[in-house]
């Protein structure tokens, strides 16, 4: 217990634990602020105290200054606890009031309705965005991407691949004729083959592209098929290709574009513009070539054609077919996405849906 | 192509591991599409003949049909039509499980009680022909075999189980396309012996009774090969002394096995041949033919002939494309009428029927084009057609016309002649081919090294004869059987498929350039990136539209046709991606699900010029259309209109940098097709080439289309809202709704003049902004003002912003509050008050002297 001292000061104890009690009892910040004026202002009894300290003798005034001192520290530091304390309970008060459920706004964005629609990103078609990453692919390998119109003529979607009219093989592809020049001259192109031509004969060897593009064949659409559709081609030029270069090529794609368990095999076939040519299939994705139903219990889904590039389509464009080799393979974009995606039927692609379309 | 095993072991032992021919006939690319166990599940089934046919009361498709099952009568109900009493039809008992896994139970139908089912060949998995009931021949020779009632049918059909591979023959291999061809190929893959049975000779006693010699068959018959181009051979014998009668059973067994009714012995011995050897023949029954010859010749135009299924064809009537000289090859009698369409199908006039007795048989190659195109004119395509088309064996066809004689000789009870000789016409066939192989080059095209012999042993068991020709290099006779063989790479490629594709090894070549997008591939990928950051989805619409889509959509003038389309919903080509996509918007709002934004980039025809087309018929290097690749925008969320339009439009401007563009409003000029005619612009390219008057003067009579007049006119693009008469068009009315549409021409687009590529240092010393009003008639564009006053306020602008646009109509009528804030700064210092004051009012001065606005008081 501390000694009163005489001669007016104030109990310092007394007033150290009737400012504390006073500090604890404060509940809000603005309450603390005036507490602390009160406490340690120019006008509070420790002020007071200290403004005394002149009229007391020399020992009494070092004893009772320290005395001072050592309160103001205590009530200062009281202060300071409350302070810390009020200031958590404040913000966790303010926190609480702030709530706010998030998912509410995920869902908002992803509804319909006036107000949502800024902040909700749309998406690129399924098809396209197959497109995109073929090229990706292939561009990765050293190809670049051709393009070249939908409208042809005869001569090149079909002569200058060697499918002369009247061909049998031109069976293998039906074809809207157009309206435009003599009869059946003009037509929509049945494959992107044609760009292979107009870049042979454009462009010097070596050559490797890719030809992307949409296609026309005149099928009633059904769950595999539709008139209208998407196909990728590519074009190799250069010296001494071989087959062995085609199947690496097509095997280096299908590892890339479908991933390192897919594989692929080649099996005879024929076009008129490739010699050898060949059918490519791949492991079958849904299975992993186990065998199940869509692959017909093979473990391997058909997926394009390729082959050699027939000596007859280098004389069609003027290529030397002695001192150049090359190999072309396509492919349906479509079917690509069809199998990746587990898509049942085509012809949802026409319909573009809203559901269908943010859906994949 | 179906294909028994049994059938196929003929000619090599192949074994009976299914799996094994079956991968190999795939490695060869002969692919089994199909595998079907036939025979097999039978047991129960039993022959029984019909006792008694009775119509049911009430039921006109079904009847109630009693039976002898060799037990005793049976109840069955049947709703086939092709059977009659005495018949023997087989019977599937209650308890049978067909083949399919049918198992078979006692019904009643139409109060009548059935105790078994009578079958189809199908339904028996004999055959894919479930016309009628199978009628087990009952007609035939007496003999101990002869089917009975409660006999397995198995024994009356002697059937053995057998497995039918159903074979994918591609185009370019006729010799695959019978029994012989697929066996040879797969027995020198199999490394097993293949031999062709050697049908009787030539001598015309072979079926003569007590050596009497046979009359030569040009004493019975002749031949006229008038047109050797499209008949280069053509060979007829003649049999006599004939019954027609039902072809032996095991005839008609593989036949049917092969997917063939049986029909006769003649027709089917043409047939069982034709399966065999891949050569179609003809008979004729010579009695029915005027003046007992034939003339081989191209038709008159238009000359008509009744096919062997009654339809009268006319000849030589419509062109098939580029080179058809419009000539199909006809038989004639020898007095000139046509018989029958050469190598397609025969006339009905000289048909075979059961009361022949003298058959001239036709064994002939004819031109395969001329098939071709005779086969596509009149829209018929068969078994022969197919087969001639493509080019069959022209040394193949002595042998075949003997193998039929040879099987007309073995039906029982009967004893045909066969006249001595033949008659063989002949034009020009094609040439025996004889191709160099170089060994080196066979390996460097199959990136896979091969020595002579290796190659040898892959051509020699297919028919392909070698000799050495050199060192490195082989001569290489090529088989007539193969059509589709004249050239090195050809010989190559029956090389690499004897070694197997999967033999071949993979290897990677390395191209000599670094692959990458073009400028304009990459900046299309950006442009439809900031399609999809404003929020909307990609579509993908047809580019063939019905023409009543284009009306809808406010586009007139000519579009490109389709001549034959599939439907008229899909018979013209799209001038722009407006129908297609407002019919996508109209998909989703009749679901209710028509607040959104979608975006396309496709292609639009404009219809072409008559020399454009011509030039590229002739081969140049131009297209045919004009082709435009557009991007199309449809903004239709609940607060869309024009407005939104034109913010995508800046936004995707501003994404790629577009700076020499503006807008022409659409009361200025022509009107955008199928856009509101006050709340639409064209979108036009500022770089000097073209003043906008000239541009509107160009646009005023045109079609408003921006395929159409992009290349004309300085036109990139069209902006604004779809007119409402459109929108009601394709079912999007709902009142007061507003569309915003946004199309341009990508590739004219990226062509524009871009933002400097080079970095602009940024001021370190504070800005200041002025703020300017200005009331501005409703004449005067916002992009004007922007233009007059960002020119005027110099090299210390910033940035100039369109804050706000006030309109009060009370207080002016045809004019709003336009407000610019205007940011200024220097490189080098803090700009002054009075700086910035004079350029203020530099500002408000030019402001007043080119457009006459005043600062709003
Ligand atoms: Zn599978």
């Amino acid at each position: 217990m501390t000694s009163a001292s005489a001669g007016g000061v104030p109990d310092i104890a007394s007033l150290v634990s009737e400012a504390k009690r006073r500090v604890s009892s404060c509940s809000t910040l603005a309450e603390l602020a005036s507490s602390e004026a009160a406490l340690l202002g120019k006008r509070s009894p420790l002020s007071e105290a200290s403004r005394m300290l002149g009229s007391l003798g020399q020992d009494e005034r070092r004893r009772v200054g320290r005395l001072v001192q050592e309160a103001r520290r205590d009530i200062e530091s009281a202060l300071a606890e409350r302070m810390e304390v009020l200031h958590a309970a404040e913000r966790a008060a303010k926190l609480v009031e702030d709530h706010l459920d998030l998912s509410e706004a995920v869902l908002q964005v992803a509804s319909p309705g006036p107000g949502h629609g800024p902040l909700a990103r749309g998406r690129l078609h399924l098809v396209q965005r197959t497109r995109d990453e073929l090229e990706d692919v292939f561009v990765g390998m050293g190809f670049v991407v051709a393009e070249g119109p939908e409208v042809e003529t005869d001569w090149f979607n079909f002569e200058a691949l060697n499918i002369p009219p009247a061909h049998p093989a031109r069976g293998m592809w039906d074809t809207f004729y157009l309206d435009l020049g003599e009869r059946e001259s003009v037509l929509l192109r049945t494959h992107t083959s044609p760009v292979q031509i107009r870049l042979m004969r454009e462009q010097e060897p070596p050559v490797y592209a890719v030809m992307p593009g949409r296609c026309y064949r005149r099928d009633t659409p059904d769950a595999r098929h539709l008139p209208t559709f998407h196909q990728i081609e590519g074009l190799v030029v250069d010296r001494s290709i071989s087959f062995a270069d085609l199947a690496g090529t097509i095997e280096a794609f299908t590892a890339a574009y479908f991933g390192e368990d897919v594989h692929s095999r080649l099996r005879p076939a024929y076009f008129p513009f490739t010699e050898p040519s060949a059918e490519f299939e791949v492991t079958c994705t849904i299975c992993k070539g186990g065998g199940c139903r869509t692959c017909s219990h093979t473990g391997w889904v058909e997926l394009g054609g390729c082959g050699m590039v027939d000596p007859a389509v280098f004389e069609f464009v003027g290529i030397d077919p002695e001192s150049w080799s090359g190999f072309a393979f396509g492919f349906g974009i479509d079917r690509c996405a069809l199998m990746r995606h587990e898509i049942p039927d085509l012809r949802i692609l026409l319909d573009n849906d809203a559901r269908f379309l943010s859906q994949v | 192509m179906r294909v028994p095993v049994s059938w196929l072991r003929d000619f090599a032992p192949f074994g009976d591991e299914v799996e094994v021919l079956v991968a190999n006939l795939d490695d060869l690319g002969l692919v089994v599409e199909g595998v079907e166990h036939v025979g097999a599940g039978l047991d129960a089934v039993v022959v029984a003949r019909v006792l008694e046919i009775a119509a049911i009361a009430g039921a006109d498709r079904i009847r109630r049909v009693v039976v002898d099952d060799g037990a005793g009568p049976v109840e069955v109900v049947c709703g086939a039509w092709n059977f009659q009493v005495g018949d023997l039809v087989p019977l599937a008992p209650v308890g049978a499980v067909l083949p399919g896994g049918f198992e078979i139970s006692r019904r009643r139908m139409k109060g009548v009680d059935s105790f078994g089912m009578l079958c189809s060949a199908k339904e028996l998995g004999l055959s894919e022909d479930h016309a009628g009931i199978l009628v087990v021949g009952d007609n035939g020779p007496v003999g101990s075999d002869e089917p009975r009632p409660g006999m397995a049918l198995t024994e009356a059909l002697g059937i053995e189980a057998d497995v039918v591979l159903d074979v994918a023959v591609e185009a370019n291999r006729p010799d695959a396309w019978c029994m012989a061809g697929i066996a040879r190929d797969l027995a020198a893959r199999l490394k097993l012996p293949f031999a062709l049975p050697e049908p009787p000779g030539e001598t015309g006693d072979a079926g003569g009774a007590g050596g009497t010699r046979a009359a030569r068959a040009e004493e019975l018959t002749s031949v006229e090969l008038v047109d050797p181009d499209l008949c280069p051979r053509f060979t007829a014998r003649v049999v006599t002394e004939l019954q027609v009668a039902p072809a032996p059973g095991w005839v008609a067994r593989r036949l049917m096995l092969a997917g063939m009714r049986p029909v006769n012995s003649v027709v089917d011995a043409s047939n069982y041949v034709m399966l065999e050897l891949g050569q179609p023949t003809h008979p004729y029954d010579l009695d029915r033919l005027a003046g007992a010859g034939l003339r081989v010749r191209a038709a008159r135009r238009g000359e008509e002939v009744v096919t062997l299924d009654a339809v009268r064809r006319v000849l030589g009537m419509r062109s098939v494309g580029p080179g058809d000289d419009l000539r199909d090859c006809v038989i004639c009698d020898a007095e000139d009428m046509p018989v029958g369409i050469a190598g397609v199908m025969g006339g009905k006039s000289s048909e075979i029927t059961g009361s022949t007795t003298r058959v001239l048989l036709e064994a002939a190659y004819f031109a395969p084009m001329a098939i071709a195109r005779t086969s596509k004119r009149l829209a018929l395509r068969t078994e022969a057609s197919a087969r001639f088309e493509r080019g069959v064996d022209p040394e193949g066809i002595d042998r075949a016309a003997l193998r039929f004689i040879e099987l007309l000789g073995a039906v029982d009870g009967t004893a045909p002649v066969q006249a001595a000789g033949a008659i063989d016409s002949r034009g020009e066939l094609p040439s025996p081919i004889r191709v160099i192989l170089r060994v080196g080059r066979v390996g460097s095209l199959l990136g896979c090294p091969l020595s002579k012999a290796e190659i040898r042993s892959c051509l020699e068991p297919i028919g392909f004869h070698c000799e050495d020709a050199g060192e490195d290099a082989l001569g290489v006779e090529v088989p007539s059987f193969r059509p589709d063989t004249s050239r090195e790479v050809d010989v190559v490629e029956e090389v690499a498929r004897h070694v197997g594709y999967s033999n071949l090894g993979k290897r990677r070549p390395s191209s000599p350039q670094v692959g990458r997008l073009s400028p304009y591939q990459r900046e299309r990928r950006v442009t439809r990136d900031v399609m999809a950051g404003m929020g909307a989805y990609e579509v993908w619409t047809s580019s063939l539209l019905a023409p009543r889509d284009h009306e809808h959509a406010g586009i007139g003038g000519a579009s490109i046709e389709v001549g034959n389309p599939l439907s008229p919903e899909e018979s013209i080509l799209r001038r722009s991606l407006l129908p297609g996509m407002m019919k996508a918007l109209g998909y989703n709002v009749e679901r209710r699900q028509g607040d959104l934004r979608l975006f396309e980039v496709g292609r639009v025809f404009p219809f072409p010029e008559r020399a454009r087309v011509q030039r590229a018929i002739a081969r140049g290097s131009e297209s045919v259309v004009d082709e435009r690749e557009m991007l199309g925008m449809v903004l239709a969320m609940p607060d869309d209109d024009a407005r939104s339009a034109a913010a995508a439009w800046g936004a995707l401007a501003g994404t790629l940098g577009i700076t020499g563009v503006s807008l022409l409003a659409s009361d200025t000029a022509g009107r955008p097709a199928g856009l509101h005619p006050s709340r639409s612009a064209f979108i036009i390219r500022q770089d000097g080439t073209k003043r906008a008057s000239v541009v509107a003067g160009d646009l005023a009579g045109s079609s408003g289309v921006v395929g159409d007049v992009a290349g004309s006119s300085g036109v990139v693009g069209v902006v604004g809202e779809v007119d409402p008469d459109v929108l009601e068009a394709f079912g999007i009315s709902g009142g007061s709704r507003r569309v915003g549409w946004l199309e341009v021409d990508l590739e004219r687009l990226l062509a524009c003049e871009r933002r400097s590529p080079l970095a602009k240092p940024v001021s370190r010393f504070p800005s200041s902004d002025v703020d300017l009003a200005f009331d501005v008639p409703d004449a005067v564009s916002a992009a004007e003002v922007h233009s007059v006053i960002s020119r005027a306020a110099g090299p210390l602008l910033e940035a100039c912003w369109l804050f706000d646009v006030y309109r009060d109509a009370a207080r002016h009528r045809g004019s709003r509050s336009l407000a610019y804030r205007l940011r200024f700064s220097a490189a080098d210092r803090t700009l002054t008050d009075s700086e910035v004051g004079e350029i203020r009012q530099r500002c408000v001065d030019a402001a007043e002297r080119e457009l006459g606005l005043r600062l709003r008081g």
